[in-house]
């Protein structure tokens, strides 16, 4: 039996190997001669140019298109139809007489979406990270029908934000299934949704419910690379389990754990798409997240401004960009730590 | 012989995909009820006395309409057709009908009195037609007012009556609110100016907010507060993003419900016999007993490849026997003069449906000038947003009046300036 079938994988593999191999032969000529006038350097250009080629046009040109956008005035869309006004659009974001009162500030409404988000990603990253690792622990000891318990938890990371938004909404809403479970149990309904604190919890809940498992996984694949000798050392020296955690766990955990703290962030700072679903922003403007007001000022609104919604999304980019770097350290620092060079 | 037929063959390709056929014309369609439906069918028969044209019916969701195809217009593309509510702000991109139409002299009798609610000021063109005409009015759960032993408030009752005769039923029937208001800016300019205000200034931009404005926004706070409106349509979201309370009412959970005619067809499906339902006018203020007019057209586009055959379908759809067909099927309030003269067959068993459209037009003899204005107007709607994002932040509690009032005029300000008036 195995014999035919050995034939059948060898012919398969040749048929695809052929035109492979004279697709290189091919090339081999023009690619020697390239490396023969530029060297290895122009080898690498050369391999590197349609990556950066599609970085440019997608990542990069929109990037210096939005700055140009950030310094013109007018509802007009093209920028040929618009007027240059220089930093005009960044003053009229900070003109502010007390930063940490929006109501002092011209544009009110950004600073009550920077002051949302600040508060959403210290409290959404706290629960986040401790939520997963807490999950991630739980999953890796010998659990009955193990397989099944990670996909429940990974299970919503593959729902639509939409889904998500709608899901929860149902469940909220003042004749929502919770208000009904509560009801049943004697409790008196919540208007969950319109109670300004509440509706901050339920923002920051359902958006940890929705990413939760991606970084349990994360965290979940660091605890399981952790070497199994270091538990049962510990075992043998008699060491209560809360001491194996601090001393061996969340060391060893630590690099991951980094990894899901910066993610975590840069994904919370971002936060708009399950929330705008959920509360629309609301009540008033309790869950009012920077992305949202940039949609509403640049897209939502009757009488569109494209460039104070470019100069609020450049400023949020700055902010991104310190936590990229941010990442990329840490990312750095596990590879020198790991012998990576 | 064989590379010249594949390069036709390429290039026909290609061509398909960037660029309109002749014939063809694509409409973007949106619907509140059956009118994708209906137009589909008229459509449809249009084309099998004009097998030469090819109309391409994309019904779409109303932000798409909203949201991307101001930018496609912008961006000098778009369908060659479109039904839109966003009529004055875009009027630049319409198509002017008059070359491509059989009898100009038809449309302006018969449909020229909202012409200027969609082309620019100053302009005679003639962008398309009103496919419904709507008017802002209230809707009363007749059932609930009667367990409840209310009587309901007569043809010229105020806001305040209608308000206290709702709170009424709402404590008998342990209702959730007394009302609701759709959150839109547009739903409350009614009972505005009805308070006497205006926001169109002398130089046509927009006013100061008035004392009228200001005097039933204080009253809308209040009952929101007291807990007659229901809290929850208007404050929970943020900016000018739109909720109904339709639901609150189909669902008999609030006794009255102030939105508009376009609700009529909704209400009928969704309510069938579970109870009785009138609709009611709107309710006075010192100044008026008005209700907002507006409605969608149908509009051309003036980018399209195919303007004869755009006239052709227009004219068509324009027509008195198919205006009057649309009518009948979708419930909708007619704009055309020669429909409006005649018979209208509503088709509908449900008798609360010719009540109610008949309320209706008998409500439009009450608009008030102001009102009536205000579609015509190009700075509605931003007025608008700016009402309903600054209201709702004051019943959330985030701000005074006084601060809601100081900073509606600020946005409105900055707006102005910000489209270089």
């Amino acid at each position: 039996m195995d014999k035919p079938n050995n034939r059948l994988i060898s012919l398969g593999g040749a048929a695809i190997a052929a035109p492979l191999g004279w697709l290189a032969r091919a090339i081999d000529p023009p690619l020697r001669a390239l490396q023969k006038l530029g060297g290895t350097n122009a080898m690498a250009a050369f391999f590197l140019a349609p990556n950066m080629l599609i970085f440019g046009v997608f990542v990069l040109f929109p990037l210096l298109v939005n700055i140009v956008y950030s310094m013109t005035g007018g509802n007009a869309l093209f920028l040929t139809n618009r007027t240059f006004v220089g930093l005009d659009q960044y003053e009229r974001l900070f003109s502010c007489a007390n930063y940490l009162d929006p109501r002092s500030c011209r544009e009110d409404l950004f600073w009550t979406a920077v002051w949302n988000t600040a508060w959403f990603v210290v409290l959404q990253v706290t629960l986040m990270v401790g939520v997963a690792l807490v999950t991630a622990l739980i999953l890796n000891r010998e659990l009955k029908a193990r397989g099944f318990w990670r996909a429940v938890f990974f299970f919503p990371v593959l729902l639509s934000p939409v889904v998500v938004g709608l899901i929860w909404r149902w469940i909220l809403q003042r004749e929502g299934l919770l208000n009904f479970m509560l009801y049943s149990a004697g409790g008196e309904p919540v208007n969950w949704l319109v109670e300004r604190d509440w509706a901050f919890f339920w923002a920051i809940t359902v958006s940890v419910w929705a990413h939760m498992g991606f970084y349990a996984l994360i965290l979940l694949a660091g605890l399981q690379a952790i070497p199994k000798d270091l538990y049962e050392a510990a075992e043998m020296d008699g060491t209560r389990p809360v001491r194996v955690f601090w001393r061996i766990t969340l060391p060893l955990l630590m690099p991951n754990l980094l990894v899901v703290l910066v993610l975590t962030l840069i994904r919370a700072v971002q936060i708009f798409d399950e929330v705008y679903v959920l509360t629309g922003g609301g009540p008033g403007t309790s869950t009012l997240f920077i992305t949202q007001y940039i949609y509403e000022i640049g897209f939502a609104s009757h009488l569109r401004n494209p460039g104070l919604a470019s100069a609020a999304s450049i400023l949020m980019g700055l902010v991104l960009i310190v936590l990229t770097l941010f990442q990329l350290g840490v990312a750095r620092r596990n590879d020198r730590r790991s012998g990576k060079t | 012989m064989k590379s010249r037929k594949l390069l036709l063959a390429l290039t026909a390709g290609l061509m398909s995909s960037t660029v309109a056929f002749a014939g063809d014309v694509r409409v973007m369609w949106y619907s509140d009820g059956v009118e994708g439906e209906v137009i589909q069918d008229l459509l449809n028969r249009f084309m099998e006395e004009n097998p030469g044209i090819n109309v391409i019916l994309d019904n779409v969701a109303y932000q798409v309409i909203q949201e991307q195809l101001p930018i496609e217009l912008e961006a000098g593309r778009g369908p060659d057709i479109a039904r839109v509510t966003n009529i004055k702000t875009l009027a630049d991109h319409w198509l002017d009908l008059t070359p491509y139409i059989e009898d100009p002299e038809y449309w302006q009798t018969n449909l020229g009195d909202q012409f200027d609610w969609m082309r620019p000021d100053g302009s005679d063109i003639i962008p398309g037609f009103m496919t419904q005409l709507t008017l802002t009015g209230g809707f009363a759960n007749k059932t609930l007012f009667e367990q409840a032993g209310v009587e309901l408030p007569g043809e010229d009752a105020t806001w305040d009556e209608w308000v206290e005769a709702a709170g009424k039923v709402q404590d008998s029937q342990q209702l959730n609110a007394a009302f609701a208001i759709d959150r839109t800016g547009h739903r409350i300019s009614a009972p505005n100016i009805s308070y006497g205000a205006n926001y169109i200034g002398e130089d046509r931009l927009p006013a100061p907010i008035d004392d009228a404005t200001k005097e039933f926004t204080t009253k809308l706070v209040e009952w929101t507060e007291s807990g007659r409106m229901n809290k929850e349509v208007w404050v929970s979201a943020a900016g000018t993003t739109y909720r109904a309370a339709a639901d609150d009412f189909i669902n008999a959970q609030i006794a009255y419900y102030y939105s508009g005619s376009w609700q009529i067809a909704n209400l009928s499906t969704k309510i069938g016999d579970a109870f009785d339902w009138v609709a009611t006018g709107s309710p006075c203020g010192p100044a008026a007993c008005t209700g907002l007019p507006g409605g969608a057209a149908l509009v051309g586009i003036k980018y399209t490849q195919n303007p004869e055959e755009v006239g052709k379908v227009m004219d068509y759809l324009a027509s008195e026997d198919v205006v009057r067909e649309f009518t009948e099927r979708t419930l909708f309030l007619p704009a055309h003069k020669g429909v409006i003269a005649g018979e209208i067959d509503f088709q509908s068993d449900d008798p609360n449906v010719k009540a109610a459209l008949d309320a209706f037009v008998k409500a439009t003899s009450k608009v008030s000038e102001v009102a009536n204005a205000l579609p015509a107007w190009k700075w509605g709607t931003p007025v608008y947003g700016v009402l309903v994002t600054r209201i709702s932040q004051v019943m959330a509690g985030e701000l005074t009046l006084d601060e809601a009032f100081a900073r509606m005029d600020e946005d409105i300000a900055a707006q102005v300036a910000e489209a270089g008036n």
